[in-house]
């Protein structure tokens, strides 16, 4: 019987025909324009959410779900991670994040330079760490390659994915060029920041001339060119005089720039206002890590609000495993001066503008309705996401850890613990 | 039942063993002297006191540097009066496992103080002297109540070194921190790292195999070394007894062995042990270690899977120090679950406490907390803030020998205590006032009262 319930909650992680729901009394966080709607209902039909209000009528044959005053939001951006392409950080076999050629081939034989390097075919929808963050709440997050030594500070391209466990996840006009400046990223220039700008030009105008000499192939001039008119680049940058160089940069060659970290970024934030970037930073880095970062302040992500900046949450540290934990995130920036709808703004609406997708991110009608029930403030880290939706059809919310949680929270029986949790 | 008292009785007898002569002479004493403060009261707060009690309305009095009371209506006569209304207080934060100072901000190459990754045992290394005093993280960290810590060094060995307890001020030198009269802990690691740092260079320990051959050949080494000790100092005590007729020997002591020193100091219950172990069958097989060769362990650090093993570390009397949430970045990490910390208190003389290992997560140790207590509670277990408070207070004070002086209210304890401008366990809540020994060292609503790093001091971009 257990085994019966078991799987038929699996099975509903999986893609299914979304069927119709009327969520009742609930707090509607929508992280639009409405704001927060008290005692409202949401109907999702045919996976879109289709009326938001007060005592809506339910259709015959919808699923009613009783919120009773709690909050509901869109699903969460898990933020830049490797969720789907990393099993365990620290097993290489396990992890298609990066490319690092340069290891395998001679500098004379090739380049180490492939920004047509793109990710997202090797995401595996059925990654644990996948389901342990669906049940947390996030729904979406974007694949972030990452730079490694025998690669290029060019680390790849990669997509927004939906994590409802589907094959083909990567959401259409989303992809994303990466590029990692400033300290962290000078083993790869030569040693020198300034040699990641001598890098980039060089890089463009093999890209813009389709010929050059030798820094990319065919397929990565024509990759890198597509980002050369009007595409959208993601800079892993701290500094705020290395930010000014990405703005200019990118203002002069056509990208739409979206800063990660950022963690000098309220410096400039005038400049990244008039360039209408996005910071997707991390609220928690405070600490002057490095000298990149002498600056960081927890109340970047608030100081940047005010300036008409806007702001969206990634995690610095294990952004893959515990991408669950970009609420925490969200709350602490909110704790030192971001308006409490910025911050949900910062998980949902921000993120979604920011990858151009145009029907996530917010609880409005005609959107997507990926959506989450929460136990209380879902800011708040003494909360619990309680049931989380794709398009109206409830995901399973069991997880490897779920599992692991009740098979040793039980007493031990007579037998091994191995025979339970079927 | 009888394996649990006989448990208990070892930790008895091996607390109340004497500090040993060597000890008593020990170098790089503390200088640490708690900054003078006049009394203080706080007034009307709701008062966690770190031995499970939640009392209301109630006021908490410091005086010289100590817990003078805690009680309703105390005189504030002569008394700095703090109004506590809607607010609660803490002991003082205590952090276990943390590498401040000895992987500082900024991670410069040049700071990277924290391993001795030069052969799988390194027991003469102490972190304390690889403590940069000016770590802007010390101050973050006293920002998020945290009054007291010990200093590891990594996990890279198999014997990694000495840990310090520090007190949380702002000083010039180590020694000016260095908590009085904490024992030292000794780091261990089990499981992946020193194999792999070792293995990677084609030497042993190449396997959790060679990780064992390795402790057993240190700890065998470290008897043969305090028996010539014992041995020597039992032939000065007869010598001085008798006069005549000492038994043969030269007299002269056997030479010193800082390596052995450190190991010795454990099998003779000195020092603290303070185990690195992931995985649930490795704690196991570091508990019989631990039985081969008579010490006691204090705490496995990290252990995503202690919750498979809770009942026998209570058993034992090993407190678990671990992290709310993290798991996955490597394969003994794998297993990680949010309950694990609520699952390693739910035995009666359960130990859990709450670690960071960062320099981000000690800042806000009572957030990791509030992630714990939301899901054990709806896993069905209760654990309201009088209870998970000891998490952070005093189940970490046991962990690392300082539960006589800190880590609850008691009257004649150190003073650190935390005044939160709500309940502790929430996103939003902030340490108010810190005090350490009474001295208030940082308040959230006076600049002047919060520590600035050296390092920090006239960068023209700080934050």
């Amino acid at each position: 019987m257990k085994r019966l319930f078991l799987s038929v909650l699996l099975a509903a992680a999986l893609p299914a025909a979304a069927q119709d729901l009327l969520i009742r009394d609930a707090t509607v966080h929508t992280a639009g324009a409405a704001g927060t709607l008290r005692d409202h209902d949401v109907l999702v039909q045919g996976g879109v959410v289709r009326a938001i209000g007060p005592g809506l009528a339910a259709p015959a044959g919808v699923t009613v779900v009783d919120a009773k005053g709690k909050p509901l939001t869109p699903g969460l951006f898990g933020g830049l991670t490797g969720l789907g392409i990393e099993e365990v950080s620290g097993e290489p076999s396990t992890v298609d994040g990066g490319l690092a050629l340069g290891a395998m081939v001679p500098a004379h034989e090739g380049s180490s330079w492939r920004p047509e390097f793109d990710v997202d075919v090797a995401f595996n929808p059925h990654s644990s760490a996948i389901g342990v963050n669906r049940v947390e709440g996030v729904t979406f997050t974007v694949l972030a390659p990452s730079a490694l030594p025998g690669g290029s500070f060019v680390a790849g391209q990669g997509s927004a994915v939906l994590l409802d466990g589907r094959y083909d996840a990567a959401l259409a006009g989303s992809r994303s060029l990466f590029i990692d400046l400033g300290s962290d990223a000078s083993g790869l220039s030569g040693g020198s920041r300034a040699g990641q700008w001598m890098l980039l030009e060089q890089a463009v105008a093999e890209a813009r001339s389709g010929g050059g000499d030798g820094l990319l192939t065919r397929a990565g001039r024509a990759a890198l060119a597509r980002y050369l008119a009007g595409g959208r680049v993601v800079f892993h940058v701290d500094r705020a005089a290395d930010i000014r160089q990405v703005l200019a940069f990118a203002k002069k060659n056509g990208m739409r720039p979206v800063i990660a970290g950022g963690n000098e970024a309220w410096r400039v934030a005038a400049e990244l206002k008039a360039a209408d970037a996005v910071v997707l930073l991390d609220s928690l880095a405070n600490l002057p890590a490095n000298f990149d970062s002498l600056a960081a302040s927890l109340e970047n992500a608030a100081r940047l609000h005010r300036a008409g900046v806007r702001v969206g949450f990634s995690q610095r540290g294990d952004a893959t495993h515990n991408a669950r934990k970009v609420r925490q995130l969200a709350g602490n920036a909110v704790a030192n001066g971001l308006p409490w709808e910025a911050g949900l703004a910062g998980l949902t609406s921000v993120p979604a503008d920011a990858f151009g997708l145009g029907q996530r991110g917010r609880i409005a009608v005609g959107q997507a309705a990926d959506l989450v029930l929460w136990s209380g403030d879902p800011l708040e880290v003494n909360t619990v996401a309680e049931q989380v939706w794709f398009g109206g059809v409830p995901a399973s919310m069991r997880s490897r850890q779920t599992e692991l949680r009740d098979r040793y929270l039980a007493p031990k029986g007579n037998l091994p613990r191995a025979y339970t949790g079927h | 039942m009888h394996h649990r008292f006989q448990a208990s009785l070892l930790a008895t007898a091996l607390l109340a063993l004497p500090a040993l002569a060597p000890a008593a002479e020990a170098p790089f004493a503390s200088t640490y002297a708690p900054i003078g403060a006049g009394p203080v009261l706080i007034t009307d707060a709701t008062v966690l006191t770190g031995d499970g009690r939640r009392l209301e309305t109630t006021d908490v009095l410091m005086k010289d540097g100590k817990i003078a009371a805690v009680g309703t209506d105390l005189d504030p006569a002569g008394a700095t009066v703090v109004d506590g209304r809607g607010k609660w207080v803490t002991p003082g934060i205590i952090d276990v496992h943390s590498h401040l100072g000895v992987y500082p901000s900024p991670g410069a190459n040049a700071h990277s103080d924290g391993n001795e990754m030069t052969s799988p045992v390194t027991s003469q290394v102490w972190a304390e002297h690889g403590v940069w005093p000016q770590d802007p993280g010390f101050a973050a960290a006293l920002a998020g109540g945290v009054t007291s810590l010990m200093i590891l060094p990594g996990s890279a060995n198999l014997i990694g070194g000495r840990g310090v307890v520090l007190k949380n001020v702002p000083a010039e030198t180590m020694q000016a921190m260095k908590f009085p009269g904490a024992p030292h802990g000794v780091k261990m690691a089990c499981g992946e790292n020193p194999k792999r740092v070792y293995g990677g260079r084609g030497q042993a320990p190449m396997t959790r195999m060679g990780n064992i051959a390795g402790y057993r050949a240190a700890f065998i080494e470290a008897q043969r070394y305090r028996e010539a000790w014992d041995k020597h100092e039992a032939a000065s005590r007869d010598e001085g007894k008798r006069r005549k007729g000492a038994p043969a020997g030269n007299g002269q002591p056997p030479a010193r062995d800082l390596r052995m020193e450190t190991l010795a100091e454990v099998l003779r219950g000195e020092i603290t042990v303070q185990i690195h172990c992931y995985r649930a069958d490795e704690m196991a097989l570091m508990m019989d270690l631990a039985r081969e060769f008579n010490f006691k362990i204090h705490a496995f650090h990290h252990g995503v899977e202690a919750y498979k093993l809770a009942d026998e570390l209570a058993a034992e009397g090993i407190c678990g120090a671990l992290w709310a949430d993290w798991w996955g970045f490597k394969m003994e990490a794998y297993d990680g679950i949010q309950e694990n910390i609520a699952l390693v208190d739910r035995p009666s003389n359960g130990c859990a406490v709450v670690h960071s290992d960062s320099s981000e997560g000690i800042q806000r140790l009572n957030q990791e907390a509030a992630k714990v207590m939301v899901r054990g509670e709806r896993a069905g277990l209760k654990l309201p803030p009088e209870h998970a408070i000891r998490w952070l207070t005093a189940n970490a004070a046991r962990a690392i020998g300082i539960a006589d002086q800190v880590g609850t209210l008691e009257e004649g304890k150190m003073a650190d205590v935390v005044l939160w401008n709500g309940n502790p366990f929430s996103v939003y809540a902030k340490a108010e006032k810190v005090y350490v020994d009474g001295a208030l060292l940082h308040d959230l609503n006076d600049p002047a009262r919060r520590p600035v790093s050296d390092f920090m001091l006239g960068q023209e971009v700080s934050p």
